[in-house]
């Protein structure tokens, strides 16, 4: 068990820059009044961040993926449970990547 | 049981799904951590206080030795300032909260108890029990997983053969069907999956996040503002 300066020094300086980005739209949002324009705006921001995050590898990796993600979002359509949700992508992705 | 159990229970039965895929990317993280030189005690104190995946992996890959601790700081920031958007709408969902405990609480925030924690806020109060079944398990699985891995060193193997690297997006496509409000939800989803797509591809660094979020709520604005424009043309 070994503790290095840099790497404490990294990884404190890691923790600090994060937690920072954490908080900060907590202390944004008290100059901002949310109605109108600005409540449309943040209404689409949860869905908007949570595709951008899995568009690369939904779209942009390779047809397995993309296909698997069309199967999940059938799935999540019928609102099956999210465990069920969640093994019918995995195995379908599975799978696909064996076929494609 | 009390109604703070009761929630705090649903929040771990949510998560748990999750905990699974988490634990071994957290594994893989921690032998990947282990080859670049940092010790279990090191690599356990990273996911402990830093506990943002992405930024850990990419760290991970940018290491060096002496580590370059400046470098690595900024890269942090970069990759995570998504969290300011994600904070910021869920700060709106944080009236039930003590005033006090909302900042140190955001420190559990990661992308799937953030989007399960939204996801909740669309059919009831966010309570503090339940944010914390969400969170508290996670840490615990994310450091747990990593200091195993760092001591286990390489023999895990790829993730990928088990379609575990897929469990996240095919958890966030289950929350996103909870968001569905018709085609204008369609519009945000199709511009912000292109626009991150693109810029994943064509800018480095994690930047792609925030874009692709943000040409979405564009998208959202102008749609709000035709509608507006239709009511006063509809009232005059």
């Amino acid at each position: 068990m070994t503790l290095q300066l840099s790497t404490l020094l990294a990884i404190l300086g890691m923790a600090v820059a994060t937690y920072a980005t954490r908080i900060a739209g907590l202390f944004l949002m008290r100059y901002v009044t949310v109605k109108g324009r600005t409540k449309a705006a943040f209404d689409a921001l949860p869905p908007a961040i949570l595709m951008a995050v899995i568009a690369p590898t939904i779209i942009a990796t390779g047809i397995a993926e993309t296909l698997a993600a069309a199967i999940t979002a059938a799935a999540a359509f019928f609102r099956l449970p999210m465990i069920v949700t969640i093994l019918i992508g995995m195995v379908s992705v599975v799978l696909l990547r064996m076929l494609v | 049981m009390s109604k703070t159990t009761a929630e705090f229970r649903q929040g771990i039965i949510d998560i748990l799904p999750i905990l699974a895929a988490a634990g071994v990317i957290g594994l893989l993280w921690g032998t990947q951590a282990a080859s670049k030189g940092l010790s279990p005690l090191e690599a356990g104190l990273m996911s402990a206080t830093v506990f943002a995946g992405a930024s850990q992996i990419i760290a991970i890959e940018l290491w060096r030795d002496p580590a370059p601790w400046f470098f690595l700081t900024v890269t942090a920031f970069i990759v995570n300032v998504r969290h300011v958007l994600m904070g910021a709408s869920l700060s709106r969902h944080m009236g039930e909260i003590p005033q006090g405990w909302r900042a140190p609480l955001l420190y559990v925030m990661a992308d799937e108890n953030w989007a399960l924690s939204e996801r909740r806020a669309l059919t009831q109060p966010l309570t503090m029990a339940y944010y914390l079944g969400l969170g508290v398990p996670m840490v615990v699985t994310w450091t747990v997983s990593s200091v195993i891995g760092a001591i286990a060193g390489e023999w895990f193997k790829d993730p990928a053969a088990y379609g575990f690297d897929f469990a996240f997006s095919a958890l966030f496509i289950g929350i996103l069907a909870g968001f569905w409000k018709g085609p204008k939800t369609g519009a945000v989803l199709a511009v912000s999956a292109v626009v991150a797509a693109v810029a994943k591809l064509t800018i480095p660094g994690a930047w792609y996040v925030v874009l692709g979020g943000l040409a979405g709520v564009l998208v959202a604005v102008l749609l709000h503002a035709e509608e507006e424009e239709a009511e006063a043309e509809a009232t005059s």
